[in-house]
């Protein structure tokens, strides 16, 4: 029987039936490999084709396929119309999509990274987040804005700032962060198909890295809900949160700590805003333990977030110990290699803090 | 039009038999009233109404019994045909058919910046026109002098900045474009708010901070929306590029539309406008830029302010025009020849209205500082919106002085029920806090002031 048993079941098929049929010999479909650059291709892809009120404009967005590549193929396959290439000009063309967006069109807003935003961000925050408030109801924003954020490779300091906390901040706002392939694609459609403005974290790094994708996953409707977040990985010893690419590096170093004995539960946030801050609850409750990762600074940070409101629920009287914070050193990041490599959470420096945060 | 009534007039004789025709086009209208239905409220009156006495028409091969016009007792109806002219009972007073029902006016010629041509320098208006736009800019200035007064009885709070001077602009670009077009500006907004459908109630109230707000008490004086006005916007310049996108908007749909982006002097210096005029003239998009110049950005006047006050050739490559923003006729001409070329595709445009504010900055700024009292007086005296277009309207006997009291009269009874209603209106609901964070998502749970507080947000 060339049809393994396990991937059987993955598929959801009745053993029985499949076990009884002499039919031809055919093996498990082989798990896809996509890498997050091609898995957020897609999204983009199915959600223009399937909403005709959908369109990207930013930089290079068009003929140039991308600044990272990340919307190839799409210029020539859907024009002109719906994808618009901008000027430099991030204050004036973000204010046209939220526009846009306000008259009833869904843009996809693109900076080409993060840190450029900032020249934009009174667009993002006091026309976008703010304005179905101030409206009670009226004027809806459905807009997503997206990039890559955070560190790169050897790009300094005004190029590598993660933005997670600063756009999380703020209430009328979705900040969303995948990590994996599957994370991409379902988070992207459904920040897409979202009615209110989201801010979509992507990662440089990671856009060359293939992951497994299910078939559900390579599904058209394949969305990943806004608001869970997702375990990656059971145990019962430690509790790790992050977010990004981060995760990777968690579950590399819980590897690592599995040979020792320790059983790390990682989290993957997958939505830093609004952030499923029971599933961290449940899993702390569970290993009495709590580690949290993230590329970002530490001060008013994501995981200085996840500890506060830790200790404001009832998993503070499960823990055995502080919660400790993994982040990016508090620095402008630097240029030369070994330096822009000790600026960011490493994996030892992850597995050191697990074992003082369990006291081994 | 002397020929025209002559000709009207003698038909009329020829086929009722009556020996004299009407000398005024008033005559002619009471004597076509006995066969054709009038619609004006004063139809039924002009039956009662005597008509003036006036020299009587040679007889013309008529009969005896002709008796002179003059006599007429009220309502016994004289007998038979020739004599039938008797037998008009009415009497030309003040009745609406008196009035001249159009005419066509001068309007300042508009500088030009990268045009040929510019919009024209003659406008119709039509009585009922005049009316309208009287009413509106007197509704929107009563409306301000309102809230005046209710800001400095502490009923109103925080910002509010007044329009009070520059009516003519609201009033001239509504009347120039369509409903289903689009409006956006910035934070003197009252007045748009109103010209884009939304009540003078509602207005006061969402000044006053409750429930019958048109943004419900959560926005306040410079977050008001209704459907294709996009506010109201507190960010100096963000509304422009907004703006730009909504012209985007009705270019990707392709329904002729178009978005009208309101800015004063002051945003006429933020580096977003120039990101917008560029992509707006890169992608043709149908959007008519507006420099409200009203000399001052807040306290600083135009010319300490801009390199360059002429605001219509700031768009650079794109043209521009200047315009009479006291002159409700002038800025409809301009927008009007401004919409024509959006629609054809040949957008955008920068309009500039020169206008005036009779108010501080806001109600926190008397105004005087940076600025003189017989400037603010010579402008009220000399050239204020209202004042004009009535003194036109009576020069073209359009209208009696009478008729613009009573709408005067039933304009202020009007503001004062709505700001009654938005003083006594309760404030919204402790409910309401947390609503209208999501669209279209399942209630979720916000944290309130402390880690016990947790409140509950729906969309």
């Amino acid at each position: 029987m060339a049809l393994s048993v396990k991937s059987v079941l993955r598929s959801g098929r009745n053993v029985v039936s499949v076990l009884r049929r002499r039919s031809f010999h055919r093996s498990a479909p082989a798990a896809v490999q996509v890498t997050v650059r091609d898995a957020l291709n897609q999204a983009l892809d199915e959600e223009l084709e399937r909403d005709e009120r959908v369109f990207l404009l930013g930089e290079e967005v068009a003929q140039y396929d991308g600044a990272y590549k990340v919307s190839r193929g799409l210029w020539k396959k859907y024009g002109d119309k719906r994808i618009i290439d901008t000027p430099i000009s991030e204050m004036g063309f973000t204010g046209i999509a939220v526009g846009a967006a306000m008259a009833g069109l869904r843009p996809i807003c693109e900076f080409m990274t993060f840190n450029f935003s900032m020249q934009a961000i009174d667009q993002v925050i006091n026309s976008a987040a703010k304005t179905y408030y101030m409206s009670a109801g009226l004027q809806a924003v459905p807009i997503v804005f997206r990039g890559p954020n955070g560190s790169s490779a050897g790009v300094a300091a005004q190029h590598s700032q993660c933005f997670a906390a600063w756009y999380a901040h703020c209430p009328g706002l979705k900040v969303v962060s995948p990590w994996n392939s599957e994370d991409a694609k379902g988070l992207l459609k459904a920040a897409i198909r979202d009615d209110n403005p989201v801010v979509f974290l992507e990662n440089e790094l990671m856009y060359g890295v293939p992951f497994d994708m299910s078939d559900e996953a390579q599904s058209k409707d394949f969305t990943v809900p806004i608001g869970k977040a997702k375990v990656e990985r059971s145990g019962s010893h430690v509790t790790v949160v992050s977010h990004s690419r981060y995760v990777g590096h968690c579950l590399d170093a819980a590897a690592v700590l599995a040979k020792e004995g320790i059983e790390c539960e990682v989290i993957n946030l997958r939505t830093i805003r609004p952030m499923d801050v029971e599933s961290i609850e449940a899993s702390v409750i569970k290993t009495n333990h709590l580690v949290t990762v993230e590329g970002g600074w530490p001060q008013f940070g994501v995981g200085a977030e996840i500890c506060a409101r830790i200790m404001e629920g009832p998993a503070f009287n499960y823990l055995d110990a502080p919660a400790t914070r993994v982040t990016g050193v508090d620095i402008p990041m630097p240029y030369a290699k070994i330096l822009e490599d000790n600026s960011v959470p490493q994996i030892k420096d992850i597995i050191f803090s697990i074992k003082k945060t369990l006291n081994v | 039009m002397q020929n025209m009534l002559t000709l009207l007039s003698n038909a009329l004789r020829r086929i009722t038999g009556r020996t004299a025709g009407a000398q005024t086009v008033s005559e002619l209208l009471i004597d076509l009233s006995e066969y054709v239905s009038l619609t004006s409220p004063a139809a039924p009156d002009l039956a009662r109404m005597r008509r003036l006495p006036r020299k009587p028409p040679p007889l013309v091969g008529a009969t005896s019994g002709v008796a002179p016009l003059a006599s007429t007792s009220s309502d016994t109806p004289v007998s038979s045909g020739d004599a039938g002219l008797q037998a008009a009972r009415v009497s030309v007073a003040r009745s609406f058919a008196d009035f001249t029902p159009q005419v066509t006016l001068d309007v300042k010629k508009c500088d030009l910046h990268r045009l040929e041509e510019g919009p024209p320098v003659k406008a119709e208006l039509t009585r009922e026109q005049g009316m309208r736009y009287y009413r509106t800019m007197q509704t929107v200035r009563r409306m301000e002098l309102k809230a005046d007064q209710l800001y400095k009885q502490k009923i109103i709070r925080g910002f509010c900045h007044l329009y009070d001077g520059q009516e003519a602009c609201a009033a001239g670009i509504e009347a120039a474009i369509q409903p289903s077009d689009h409006l956006i500006t910035a934070y003197r907004a009252h007045a748009y708010t109103y010209t884009r459908g939304v009540a003078v109630r509602e207005i006061l109230c969402e000044l006053t901070g409750r429930r019958g707000g048109v943004s419900k008490g959560k926005g306040g004086s410079m977050h008001m929306y209704a459907p294709h006005f996009y506010g109201g916007n507190g960010i100096v310049g963000a509304q422009v590029p907004l703006g730009a996108g909504i012209a985007l908007a009705c270019q990707y749909r392709g329904n002729r539309q178009l978005c009208v982006t309101l800015y004063g002097d002051g945003a006429a210096n933020q580096g977003q406008l120039f990101e917008a005029f560029n992509m707006a003239a890169l992608w043709k998009l149908p959007c008519i830029f507006i420099c409200e110049n009203n000399q001052y950005g807040m306290g600083t006047s135009a010319e300490r302010a801009s390199a360059c006050t002429d605001y219509y050739k700031r768009g650079d490559y794109v043209p521009g025009i200047r315009v009479d923003g006291m002159d409700v006729l002038c800025v409809r001409e301009a927008v009007k020849f401004a919409a024509d070329l959006c629609r054809a595709g040949k957008g955008p445009i920068v309009i500039e209205l020169k206008t005036y504010r009779y108010h501080g900055h806001s109600m926190s700024d008397p105004g005087v500082s940076y600025r003189t009292r017989q400037e603010i007086q010579e402008v009220r005296s000399k050239n204020d919106p209202i004042a004009s277009l009535k003194e036109q309207m009576l020069n073209n006997n359009m209208a009696s002085v009478e008729e613009f009291k009573e709408m005067d009269v039933a304009i202020r009874k009007e503001v004062e029920e709505a700001a009654q209603f938005a003083t006594a209106d309760p404030e919204p609901p402790l409910g309401d806090l947390c609503n209208h964070i999501f669209k279209n998502e399942p209630s979720l749970e916000i944290r309130g002031t402390n880690p016990w507080s947790k409140l509950i947000s729906v969309g």
